[in-house]
């Protein structure tokens, strides 16, 4: 049997995942380059929205305190989050957004898949259910950098640019702590670690695709499974938040 | 054994509930509304979300509420479950006409059969077969856009899923 406040932490990092970047695609509505990217972006971070709320959810209700998903999102700081550093970072231009976004989806991609053979039946469910809509966040974020990568010398100088700036937090991904051990021990949890091989070979395939160069393994940077952020988190909280601790339980 | 409700009727008043987002279709066609069952002398209605984050589930939940409040029912639960996933499959034979009528492409073969379109999409104007792909996301996260080569005219896709 595992202990409810394990289950809790695995739970919220992977709400916070999503919620995190889901509100960085939110931050694209009514600037991105064309409409039919404005209503893409804005899906996909309603996807991601809508699996952060059944995440957060079921977190609060394993925890046992009375924390819904909306005290969850709205009142903690950013050493109480534990999304990943990649999904925190900022939007930048296009070729970064879809930089991001393609390195998320494939793990997340991975990860749902085997996340939907968890013993733990609710978690199995969310995981199954949002697989369906990661395949299409996948394959879309997988075209732009195609599209980018192998369009016109400034596309391709950019979503390199893009490509490198965010390598270093790909190690990030494939990390297991002692949470994870716990979760997979108890056949809830993935095995994040056994991914990588996996994800490689299916950014590589993408990236020869989109003559884009795969970056040397030069830099690394970790802490969002201790709560140790970039600035950036602070920022986009700070927004996100605003009204819950101005006006705590406003409602409209 | 008495029960608490009437099957037929709870699916009759319910048959009323619109989507709010296609309001040609109703939920039932669109397959959210899952199963009734009856719990401890009180209706259980299970609804499921076509996609997670589909903004109309909670008008969807308020409106289920609302109806049967109007007939008079007042013991009963809606319950809102995601295993098993939805899927474009549930929605009904008349459902896919009520979309093809409104102008909405329905969903090209079914999800198992995987891929985007593992059949044609028929230009809901026209009824072409010679439609290309303008972007996978459309104004509502289970629409798509594409445009038919014949008439030209650009259209929403119900997407396979
Ligand atoms: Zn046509």
């Amino acid at each position: 049997m595992s202990n409810p406040q394990t289950l809790f932490d695995y739970l919220i990092r992977l709400g916070d995942n999503s919620l995190i970047l889901g509100q960085r695609l939110a931050e694209w509505s009514g600037h991105a380059p064309i409409l039919e990217e404005e209503l893409a972006l804005a899906n996909i971070g309603l996807d991601l929205i809508g699996q952060a709320r059944m995440l957060l959810t079921y977190a609060g209700e394993v925890e046992g305190k009375g924390r819904d998903e909306d005290r969850l999102a709205y009142h903690r700081d950013s050493s109480d989050w534990r999304n990943l550093l990649l999904v925190e970072q900022p939007n930048g231009d296009f070729a970064k957004t879809m930089a991001r976004q393609f390195f998320f989806d494939h793990f997340q991609y991975l990860q749902y898949e085997a996340l939907s053979r968890s013993t733990d039946e609710r978690l199995a469910g969310i995981a199954a259910k949002s697989l369906k809509e990661i395949s299409y966040h996948r394959r879309h974020s997988s075209d732009w950098v195609i599209r980018l990568g192998d369009g016109t010398k400034e596309s391709h100088d950019r979503m390199q640019k893009a490509i490198e700036e965010l390598w270093g937090f790909l190690p990030e991904m494939f990390d297991m702590d002692a949470v994870d051990d716990a979760m997979l021990a108890a056949g809830i949890g993935d095995d994040v670690a056994s991914l990588r091989d996996e994800f490689d070979m299916a950014i590589e395939k993408v990236l020869r695709e989109a003559t884009l160069d795969r970056p040397e393994d030069s830099w690394s940077v970790r802490g969002s499974r201790e709560g140790r952020h970039s600035e950036h988190l602070g920022y986009l909280l700070a927004e996100m938040q605003f009204l819950q601790r101005a006006y705590p339980d406003a409602k409209w | 054994m008495v029960t608490a409700f009437d099957e037929k009727e709870v699916t009759e008043i319910l048959s009323l509930v619109k989507d709010p987002e296609i309001p040609v279709l109703t939920v039932e066609d669109m397959g959210i509304i899952r199963r009734l069952e009856e719990a401890e002398g009180r209706l259980k209605v299970v609804i499921t979300p076509t996609y997670s984050g589909c903004p109309a589930m909670e008008v969807i939940e308020k409106d289920i509420s609302d109806i049967l409040t109007l007939h008079g029912i007042r013991d009963f639960d809606v319950v809102t479950e995601v295993f098993p996933a939805w899927t474009s499959d549930w929605i009904s034979e008349e459902g896919r006409q009520k979309l093809a009528d409104f102008g909405i492409a329905p969903p090209a073969g079914r999800a198992g059969e995987g891929g985007i379109a593992s059949r044609a999409v028929i230009c809901p104007q026209c009824g072409s077969e010679d439609t290309t792909l303008i972007s996978e996301f459309g104004s509502t996260a289970c629409k798509a856009q594409y445009r038919c080569r014949d008439c030209l005219e650009p259209f929403d896709y119900f997407k396979c899923v």
